[in-house]
Formats: C-alpha cells, sequence, structure tokens
C-alpha cells in the first residue's frame, strides 16, 4: 500500500484535489482510501463516500490536532491495510501554520491556494518547507503574473519540491499530481518507528489543561511572554 | 564564502533569506554555516528552523536560479507538434498532427466540457501519450526534456485565464516590479515602463504607475496582464481562455503576444476571434474532431464582422458618454461601417 499525507491551509482545497486526483488514480484501477483529519467538524466524508472512496473520519476536539494525527496514524494504517487499498492518502487540516504532519520516506504533499497572499509562504513553516510536492489552487481565480510570484515565493522557501498548478474545480493539472502518487514498488506495512519530519510546537502550559481563568496566578508550566516595553524595540 | 561575498556573487540570494525569514544583517562577515551555527536551540524550535534543510535547500536554489537565468537560444521554442491521440471513447483522433509555430495564433472551438481543458492540460504537462488522452507533444520536433513539466521559473505555457481579479493590494510599478523581480530581469525600469505603455494601448480608458491593481477596471486589468505576459514571462506558449467580453482591442493584443514571438493558443467562441487564427482546432467528446484552416471565403467575412464589431464598440462609447443612441438606418450603417 501507498501512503501519502496531504495537509495545507483550511479552505486552500486539499478536498477538490484529492477527489480529482483520486478520479484519475481510479481509471488506473487502483483502490484508493482516505482518512479525514479534523479539528471540529468535516462533512467531507460524505464527499468522498459520494465518490465511492472507503473513508474514514477523525475528529481531534480539543486536542492538537497534529498530536492527534501523529497518535492515530498507525491505527489509519493498519486500517487501510485491512481494506486492502492501494493508496491510503490522508489529509488533514494544518490549522496552525506550523505543523507538519509529514512522516519521513512518506510522501508529503502541501496545497495552497494563490488567494492566500503573496506574504503566506513565508507564513508557513514546516508543512510547506519539508512538502515533496506543493500543489498551488485557485489560480484561474488570479492573473498570469499573481501565479508566477506566488509560485516563485514557493519555490524560495522549499525549493526541492515539485512545484504543481491544479484547478480543483475542472481538475486541470489532477491528473498529472496523480502520476507522481503511486509507485507499484512502494508498500507500507507499518509506520510503527518512522520519525515525523519535524517535531510538534511544544505544549503543556495551564491553558493545556483546561486553565480557563486569566493572569499571572494561574499562569503554569511553559509560558513565554510577548515584548512589550519600548526598549525592546 | 562569507555571507557578503554570497550577496555580492549571487544578488538573488537575498530573496531566498528573505522568505525564509532569514534575517542576516549584521552576519555579513560570517559564512553561511556559522550564520546558521548562531542560533540557540531555542530559536531553532521557536522558528521551526531546520538548518540540514536550509544548507541543502539554499544549494539547490542557487543552481536552478544560475540555470534559469543561463537559458540560452538554444532552448528557445521555434514550434510545438500536437500528435493525435483518442477521444473519452477510445478512437483515435482526427488528424495525424498539428504544428504550431512561434508568432501563429491557433484557435480552439468546442463546447463546454468537450475537453478543451484538457488540450491545454496536455500542452502544459508536454504529455508524451502518459496522459487520458495519450496525446504527445513535442517541441521543435523533438521530445522536450522533461523540465518543462516541474521548474516553477522555466515553465512552458502561460495560461491567461477568463477571471484576472487581482488580490494583492499594490500599485501597478509595485506588482510589476514584484513579478520583474521573481523573473530576475537586470533593467527592472525599462521593463516596468515598456509594459504600462503597452497595457494602455490595449486599454481603452488610460492609468497610471501609482493606480493601485485592485481598482483597475476588468479591461484594464485584462490589458495590463496581457502587456505583462507578452513582455515578461518567459513562457513560449501562452493559453488563452475567452478572451471576449474584455473592454480591450483583443486585435492589437492578439498582435502583441505574436509580436513577443510566443505561440498563442485561444479558446473562444467569438467569431471574430476565432477567425483572426490561421487554424482552428474543432474539440468534441474529448478529441481534436477536426482541424481547420481558415479559408480565403472565412477572411473576408472577417472584414465584415469587424465593422459589426466597430458599431457595438461605437455604441459602447456613446452610451459610456451618456448619449442617447440613435433608431439607425442598419443597411445604410453596413454599408458606410
Amino acid at each position: 500500500m501507498n501512503l501519502i499525507t496531504v495537509s495545507g491551509p483550511p479552505s486552500s482545497g486539499k478536498t477538490s484535489i484529492v477527489l480529482k486526483t483520486i478520479r484519475a488514480l481510479h481509471q488506473r484501477s487502483l483502490k484508493v482510501g482516505v482518512v479525514k483529519f479534523d479539528c471540529l467538524y468535516t462533512d467531507d466524508d460524505i464527499l468522498y463516500k459520494n465518490a465511492g472512496v472507503p473513508v474514514k473520519k477523525g475528529l481531534s476536539g480539543s486536542l492538537c490536532p497534529d498530536h492527534y494525527f501523529v497518535s492515530n496514524i498507525e491505527e489509519v494504517v493498519q486500517w487501510g491495510r485491512k481494506e486492502e487499498l492501494d493508496v491510503l492518502i490522508t489529509e488533514s487540516a494544518g490549522l496552525c501554520n506550523r505543523c507538519s504532519p509529514y512522516i519521513k520516506d512518506i510522501k508529503a504533499v502541501c496545497v495552497i491556494d494563490n488567494l492566500s497572499g503573496i506574504n503566506t509562504p513565508k507564513k508557513i513553516g514546516p508543512m510547506l518547507k519539508t512538502a515533496d510536492i506543493v500543489v498551488i489552487t485557485k489560480g484561474d481565480i488570479v492573473s498570469q503574473a499573481e501565479r508566477e510570484v506566488f509560485a516563485s515565493k514557493v519555490h524560495s522557501v522549499n525549493p526541492k519540491a515539485i512545484t504543481m498548478h491544479i484547478n480543483g474545480l475542472t481538475g486541470q493539472g489532477a491528473f498529472e499530481l496523480s502520476t507522481l502518487l503511486y509507485d507499484e514498488k512502494e508498500d507500507i506495512e507499518t509506520v510503527k518507528g518512522k520519525e515525523l519530519r519535524f517535531s510538534m510546537p511544544s505544549a503543556l502550559c495551564s491553558y493545556c489543561l483546561g486553565e480557563k481563568r486569566i493572569g499571572d496566578d494561574y499562569q503554569m508550566g511553559n509560558i513565554r511572554k510577548i515584548k512589550l516595553s519600548d526598549s525592546d524595540d | 564564502m562569507k555571507i557578503s561575498e554570497i550577496e555580492n556573487k549571487y544578488p538573488f540570494s537575498v530573496s531566498f533569506f528573505e522568505n525564509n525569514n532569514l534575517d542576516i544583517e549584521g552576519h555579513e562577515d560570517s559564512t553561511l554555516e556559522q550564520y546558521l551555527g548562531h542560533f540557540s536551540e531555542e530559536e531553532i524550535e521557536d522558528w521551526a528552523i531546520d538548518i540540514e534543510k536550509i544548507k541543502t535547500d539554499f544549494t539547490v536554489y542557487i543552481e536552478e536560479t544560475l540555470e534559469f537565468l543561463g537559458i540560452t537560444d538554444e532552448e528557445k521554442v521555434d514550434s510545438l507538434t500536437i500528435a493525435a491521440g483518442r477521444d473519452k471513447d477510445g478512437n483515435k483522433e482526427n488528424f495525424e498532427t498539428i504544428t504550431i509555430n512561434k508568432s501563429e495564433i491557433v484557435s480552439i472551438v468546442g463546447a463546454t466540457g468537450s475537453g478543451k481543458s484538457r488540450l491545454l492540460a496536455d500542452i502544459e504537462w508536454v504529455a508524451n501519450k502518459d496522459t487520458p488522452t495519450e496525446r504527445k507533444i513535442t517541441i521543435n520536433g523533438k521530445i522536450p526534456d522533461s523540465k518543462w513539466r516541474f521548474s516553477s521559473s522555466n515553465k512552458l505555457v502561460a495560461q491567461l485565464s477568463q477571471n484576472m481579479n487581482f488580490v494583492m493590494d499594490l500599485s501597478v510599478r509595485e506588482f510589476i516590479g514584484l513579478h520583474a523581480q521573481s523573473r530576475m530581469v537586470k533593467n527592472e525600469e525599462e521593463i516596468i515602463v515598456r509594459i504600462i505603455d503597452a497595457a494602455n494601448y490595449l486599454a481603452g480608458e488610460h492609468f497610471n504607475l501609482d493606480t493601485p491593481i485592485t481598482s483597475l477596471s476588468g479591461g484594464q486589468s485584462r490589458a495590463l496582464m496581457i502587456a505583462d505576459t507578452a513582455i515578461l514571462s518567459t513562457s513560449p506558449i501562452v493559453l488563452i481562455d475567452e478572451i471576449e467580453n474584455a473592454g480591450i482591442d483583443r486585435k492589437k493584443a492578439l498582435n502583441l503576444l505574436v509580436s513577443e514571438e510566443k505561440i498563442v493558443l485561444m479558446a473562444t467562441h467569438d467569431p471574430s476571434l476565432a477567425l483572426m487564427a490561421g487554424k482552428r482546432i474543432v474539440i468534441k467528446n474529448g478529441g481534436i474532431s477536426n482541424v481547420i484552416e481558415t479559408s480565403k471565403e472565412e477572411r473576408g467575412m472577417l472584414v465584415e464582422l469587424e465593422k459589426m464589431d466597430k458599431i457595438v464598440n461605437d455604441l459602447r462609447t456613446s452610451l459610456r458618454k451618456g448619449e442617447i443612441l440613435e433608431n439607425m438606418e442598419w443597411e445604410e450603417v453596413m454599408q458606410n461601417a
């Protein structure tokens, strides 16, 4: 089984891209399944179901979505094997723009969109910088020049990645992506013992543990203060 | 090599540091290695810095940019050839090969959903019998280097889509400047002036370099983008999707693109645009069902069509000026036009 991790900011077009790409994989008679990770709510699983794709969803609720991802990915892989999938795609929402639930040696795709602003490539951390393939969407809405500028910004923060444009509505480019995703020789049996490409943000302050009150007296653990005095400028 | 030396030798490295949030100020005398070594463990974790990755990325970035800057004339695209594949039902397409030379315009006609996007995608991907249509695209008569597929700075195709909204909050000057920088052009000021001149030549209403791009009208943004693509884009092939409803001089626009030695493919349903092209590709059921050379007779019709376009355009101008449209004697108008 091939395992592919897809992430990207909310509403960047991940689901559309994955759906269009699966259509191309289906034409090659490959069995594709999806596990959708999200935070509070998603109904993307219905879209996948309607497309005839075996799908599971996981909502992280009050947990950090990427911590939730990494503590469940092995079980997800075993589900995919039980379903006898050729390709298992995990789709996760990159919510804080830092995390990358990418695993070493597992293909990582980051989806970002042209509408998100010219400095976005600068703002997104490992999620963009350590991806193998960067898919840029919504190119039909902006001008050619903006597409080129945006792509060059992406290129400068992740020169090694393959950068491609896909139209999530028409699917232009999705077939091309599908050719990069499936490798006959690859067979993932487990991700046990594999490593993340980048460490998760550190956690555990009193607010992690459910504290709601504000003020020094209630802050414990991993705390950092914003620099506000004039001497810090 | 010291960072200051790197910056001197590879001026474009500045944008690498900037886009990766690497503040090199005050570190000009260190080597890259020393600079990256100065981050504390805390900083590395805080800013999600991956030293090893930055090192390899930097090398790749410099190498690729040098390669991009070193593109020679031998790699220029003189012709594009499409070899027949199959339609949605698996039947062979109704042609053998089509060759389009630079400075040539070909139009693409066909109903919505007939497979125009697929053809454009095949060209963009430089298909080599490896897409659903099994078409084969060759450049200058040869199977091209696959770098056209993945290089972000060296794309084969520039696509002018129907929508040309701008989402950046910049003036025309800043915007073109940003684009010019991403293309690493040396004579930025000169290019900016050339582009705005060309854009004003295409657009009905003039605008200047300090106009915010978001306040340009539909016609003005289109004119700006066409001028920008013609002059600044390195892509030798331009795909245009529905240039009609544009409010710009379409004939001038096409001439501008062609004069910059580009190959122009244009999806259109507008008769006068379709006839401006030397040939047109007809798409049905996912395949090319015909390739029609524009005949002498059709070219003759183009003259009449242009007259009609002119009448409608004049009426439009009158409306804009707030004039009352008079009831015209159509027969007479057509004869005088």
